[in-house]
């Protein structure tokens, strides 16, 4: 096992070229370290320490947008006053994250980076519009999250890019909901997840751990933009199986995901959004 | 008093296995099947490993017979022609580098031309799936009282039943681990344990060696609630089988997804009921059918079998009964001793078996219960009779006060019309739990426990009995401190080394703190005889005495001494399976508060009350933690954790999948003690330990089926299946 231990941003975009994009980021080591005892493979590569970039530990809320450094923690988000009132199902996303022990290392590229179709984070995010800018050698470039995915496991990043930071446009929001179903109360992966914002810009539902990646439910959404009146949560099984493909895996089954789906918007809006009718 | 072993523990200097120094160890691993039955056709040795570097064992390197010594001795030290499970060890590897030790394991690999497996324990097996025996099975008993055909047709009402229980991980926070080395011809074998004179037995058989020449000695243990009670000894035969290969030091540490996947978990079983009883809801006779999954070796299965059996008819007097039992093999890794033993899974039948009754005679649960709970003078299954002096109706009746059972079960009505989409129930369960081996078991276990009155003035107890988390260390010192009135800080409990200590028996059976702890008791006063009257003087004086002693009789030791007998009043026909089963039971009523969100079916327990009459509390914080872990740990076997099966291996086998209750997981937890003294236990205490693992799984599926009108009779109850329960 080789480490590699940047000083600057700089330092670490060119120690990742030379690797030929070979080097794997290490940021708080919460995924990369999971199955290291029986991931003998993983005991023969090069990391790349980005812990230590200062450069990349940053929460800044401009004029526009709300810009987060790749090297922040869950932890620091749900401490963020600014966060927390403007941004809140950062906050509910994040405090649902593994344990404290986790949020305090975790970070929020690291959940993005890892591209898992349960990145309870990734949901967040996604329901806010954020899009996530790439730094190599070679300059940056900002991809829209929803666009960002585009496998199991699988993204636009290329291998001698790092994460920099995300961005979220601020907007004046009138209905934000988050929801995360596990098997047990806390330490737990996702079997279904929502999450449901409405702004000046439309409706966004986007869900997790029913498709080989965190998905937008465009069908939904624009069920929702027509106001199509839904009267039970079957209503909008049509929709939702465009949108999204359950499975059946250790987890749970692909029969309680997409029901469970349904119910988990359906009451969202019959529960908290009384204006929706 | 401070648990003695407490500060180590807290601030992490305790010595586990795997943190003794590991200078000149050898590393060991292990090359297991990959099919679930089989001949072994080929191993092959691959490319690229120094083969020559390692020690390198299979099943010719073993001395005496290829047999692990338990109840029987049908389970090879390694497979030699034929495999009967997935993961079983073939080939054993050591390496002074762990690295190259597993990349070694992975190097080989074994042909196994397949056999047809069995897999499901339910059906019965064709004659190409037969694999002991006529039929497969390991073994079978029955229990019979009255005349139950007879009642079963006269009965007004008849009520059945078909139960199911899954599979459970032990999950002790230590992994299993053994070392083993020779020295000047002694195999000395150190590790993680509850029973040194099983694995002790064991290496005796399988090695050909002389008791003189086995030494075990337990180290600090990280938990084990059963599962380190027969496995163990399969690990300290592979480690001294490569220590005595190579003449090395060799340690053997399974990490968490070579546990979880190798070794023994709880027996499924599916058991089916038909109760008669009258409109009142009066037990008039019960016929109990119950059928354990033993995997692919008998290890434990008969007596879990046993245990399982003589609880299946609860804690109730009914003059008519019959149990039959059997363990089945199939191809799967073996299951063995879990907390409860069998008790656990007959018992959650059973008590939902009660609350249908009562459902369908539309009386309370709670009534149902007080109608049929033995009274002093009336008789188990099994026709002991109970006069004990405990009175099972008030255990019931403080916790239905101590739960506020009728108002909230009123408050939840309420509720449930009110809420949009929550629903909360409440449940009961009365249980009961019998400590120490069955029926003659103790007799002939012939437990033996040693105190020396040392020169320095300290009680050394000698015991086999270990600490593992449970405490038996505090308790073994405040016994002989009370019994002595002795200042604990004289007072050692020494390691269990079978150099050192007579067998005082396993650590299993809810059985050190009762009827060890009153072998201890008998042995302090033992002592106390050969200090000539001395004994009455207390404290200081007693210790000035045993120094005086010493000091007269130099070079002699002074030793207290007790050996079990069975008592005079206690009987047990092993043939029938007829009498008193155990010296005492401990008597509980567990209620449980559930709440249900009909969006997602997700269940939580919200509140939980434990009331148990168990003798005498020996220490308060201990026996709370008893209690309070056990039902943790049943919460966990009840709703959470669920081993996915393929080819009788276990898919599921690391923490991320495999779902154990975390604290929020876990409601608050009301316990409360009720003391009936029993004559056969330390200062009148009974078993406790695994009595917990009885109630909350039927507690809480019935409160189920209160707030929700479902009738689920399976666990583990996830969301996915109580969807299909509710939703069909
Ligand atoms: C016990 C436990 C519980 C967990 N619970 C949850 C949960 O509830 N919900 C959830 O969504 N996740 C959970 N996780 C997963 C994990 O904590 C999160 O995905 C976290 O966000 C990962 O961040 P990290 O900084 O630790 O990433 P790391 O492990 O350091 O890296 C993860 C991946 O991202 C890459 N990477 C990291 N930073 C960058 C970067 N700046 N640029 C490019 N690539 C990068 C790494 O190379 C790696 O592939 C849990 C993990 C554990 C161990």
């Amino acid at each position: 096992m080789q480490v590699l231990l940047p000083q600057t941003l700089d330092e670490a975009c060119t120690m990742l070229a030379e690797s030929q994009g070979r080097a794997v980021p290490i940021a708080g080591g919460t995924d990369l370290i999971v199955h290291w005892p029986c991931n003998i493979e993983a005991h023969q590569k090069a990391y790349l320490d980005i812990s230590t970039l200062d450069e990349l530990k940053f929460i800044t809320l401009s004029g526009d947008s709300l810009i987060v450094g790749a090297m922040t923690t869950f932890w620091e988000t749900i401490t963020s006053k600014q966060v927390e009132s403007e941004f809140p199902l950062l906050v509910q996303s994040a405090k649902e994250i593994g344990s404290v022990q986790i949020q305090t290392r975790g970070t929020w590229a690291g959940n993005i980076a890892n591209a898992s179709p349960a990145a309870d984070g990734v949901l967040a995010l996604m329901a806010y519009d954020a899009s996530v800018t790439l730094i190599s050698t070679h300059g940056t470039r900002e991809i829209p999250l929803h666009e960002y995915f585009l496998d199991y496991k699988c993204s636009q990043r290329q291998p001698d890019e790092l994460i920099h930071s995300f961005c979220i446009p601020r907007r004046s929001f009138t209905f934000d909901y988050f929801e995360k179903v596990g098997s047990r109360q806390a330490q737990t992966i996702t079997k279904v997840g929502v999450a449901i914002t409405n702004s000046s810009s439309g409706w966004r539902v986007v869900a997790n751990s029913v498709a080989p990646m965190v998905r937008r439910c465009y069908q939904v959404e624009q069920l929702l933009e027509k106001k199509a009146r839904i009267q039970q949560p079957d209503d909008l099984l049509a929709a939702l199986d465009q949108d999204v493909s359950p499975i059946d895996d250790i987890r749970s089954t692909a029969a309680y995901r997409r029901c469970v789906l349904s119910r988990l918007i359906y009451y969202a809006l019959r529960e908290h959004c009384p204006w929706y009718s | 008093m401070l648990r003695v072993e407490a500060r180590s523990k807290l601030t992490g200097r305790e010595v586990f296995i795997d943190d003794l120094p590991a200078e000149d160890i050898w590393w060991a691993g292990t090359v297991r099947s990959s099919l679930p039955r089989g001949r072994i056709r080929d191993i092959h040795f691959g490319s690229g490993i120094d083969w020559s570097s390692l020690i390198v064992v299979d099943h010719r390197d073993i001395p005496g017979p290829n047999e692990v010594q338990m109840i029987e001795r049908d389970m090879p030290v390694l497979a030699a022609d034929v495999v009967r499970h997935v993961h079983e060890p073939i080939v054993l590897l050591a390496h002074p580098s762990r690295r190259i030790v597993r990349q070694a394991v992975q190097a080989i690999s074994v042909t196994i031309d397949p056999d047809e497996p069995m897999l499901d324990f339910r059906h019965p097996p064709t004659p190409q799936q037969i694999q002991y025996g006529s039929d497969n099975v390991f073994k079978k008993l029955k229990i019979e009282k009255g005349t139950v055909d007879e009642a079963l047709a006269a009965a007004p009402i008849v009520v059945e039943g078909e139960y199911e229980t899954g599979a459970q991980e032990h999950v002790y926070i230590e992994p299993q681990g053994m070392q083993a080395q020779v020295e000047n011809d002694v195999l000395v074998v150190k590790g993680s344990m509850q029973c040194p004179y099983y694995i002790q037995h064991a290496l005796m058989h399988a090695l050909n060696r002389n008791e003189k020449q086995v030494r075990v000695i337990q180290t600090a243990t990280g938990g084990g609630f059963g599962g380190k009670e027969d496995y163990p000894s399969i690990i300290a035969l592979h480690a001294a089988l490569l220590a005595i290969k190579g003449n090395r030091p060799v340690r053997l540490i399974y990490d968490r997804q070579e546990d979880m996947a190798a070794t023994t978990k709880r027996h499924p079983a599916l058991i089916r009921h038909r109760t008669g009883v009258d409109h009142h809801g009066r037990l008039l006779v019960q016929d109990i059918d119950v059928l354990l999954d033993g995997g692919a070796y008998v290890t434990l299965s008969p007596v879990v079998l046993s245990r399982s059996i003589i609880h299946a008819a609860g804690p109730y007097h009914c003059e008519n009964v019959r149990i039959q039992g059997r363990v089945v093999l199939t191809n799967s890794v073996p299951f063995g001793a879990f907390r409860g033993f069998g008790a656990p899974q007959s018992q959650f039948a059973n008590e939902r078996q009660i609350d249908r009754i009562a459902h369908e005679l539309n009386i309370d649960p709670v009534q149902i219960r007080k109608i049929n709970l033995i009274k002093d003078g009336q008789t188990t299954a099994t026709n002991q009779v109970i006069n004990d002096g405990a009175d099972r109706i008030q255990v019931l009746d403080r916790a239905i006060d101590l739960a506020e059972y009728h108002d909230r079960k009123k408050a939840h009505e309420v509720f449930n019309v009110q809420h949009p989409t929550l629903r909360r129930g409440i449940g009961v369960a009365s249980f009961f739990h019998g400590a120490g081996f069955t029926g003659s078991g103790e007799v002939q276990l012939a437990s033996q426990i040693h105190i020396h009155g040392r020169p320095d003035g300290i009680l050394e107890v000698r015991s086999s009995n270990v600490e593992m988390g449970q405490g038996a260390l505090t308790v073994f010192t405040q016994i002989v401190a009370e019994r002595m009135a002795y200042d604990q800080d004289y007072i050692v409990i020494v390691a269990a080394d079978t150099s050192v200590v007579p067998n005082s028996g396993p650590t299993v059976a809810s059985r050190t703190s009762m009827i060890v702890g009153k072998l201890l008791e008998q042995a302090c006063d033992d002592l106390s005889r050969q200090l000539n009257g001395e004994s009455n003087t207390d404290g200081t004086a007693l210790k000035d005495a045993i120094i005086r002693w010493h000091h007269i009789r130099p070079d002699q030791e002074l030793i207290g001494k007790a050996q079990y007998n069975m008592p005079p009043d206690i009987h047990w026909n092993d043939l029938t399976y007829e009498g008193d089963a155990y010296s005492a039971f401990a008597w509980s009523t567990h209620i449980a508060e559930v709440e249900i969100d009909l969006r997602t079916f997700v269940i939580r327990v919200i509140n939980f009350t434990a009331v148990q009459e168990i003798g005498k509390v020996l220490n308060e914080t201990l026996a709370r933690g008893q209690i309070q872990g056990g039902i943790t740990q049943a919460i966990g076997w009840a709703l959470l954790e669920q081993c996915h099966w393929n080819n009788g291996s276990m898919q599921n086998n690391n923490l991320s999948d495999y779902v154990i209750p975390t604290c929020p997981d876990v409601p608050p937890i009301a316990v409360e003690f009720l003391e009936s003294p029993t004559p056969h236990g330390a200062q009148g205490a009974k078993g406790i330990g695994e009595l917990p693992m009885n109630g909350p799984a039927p507690a809480i599926l019935n409160a189920i089926a209160q707030a929700t009108g479902a009738d689920p009779r399976s666990i583990p109850l996830t969301p996915e299946q109580l969807m299909e329960t509710l939703l069909t």
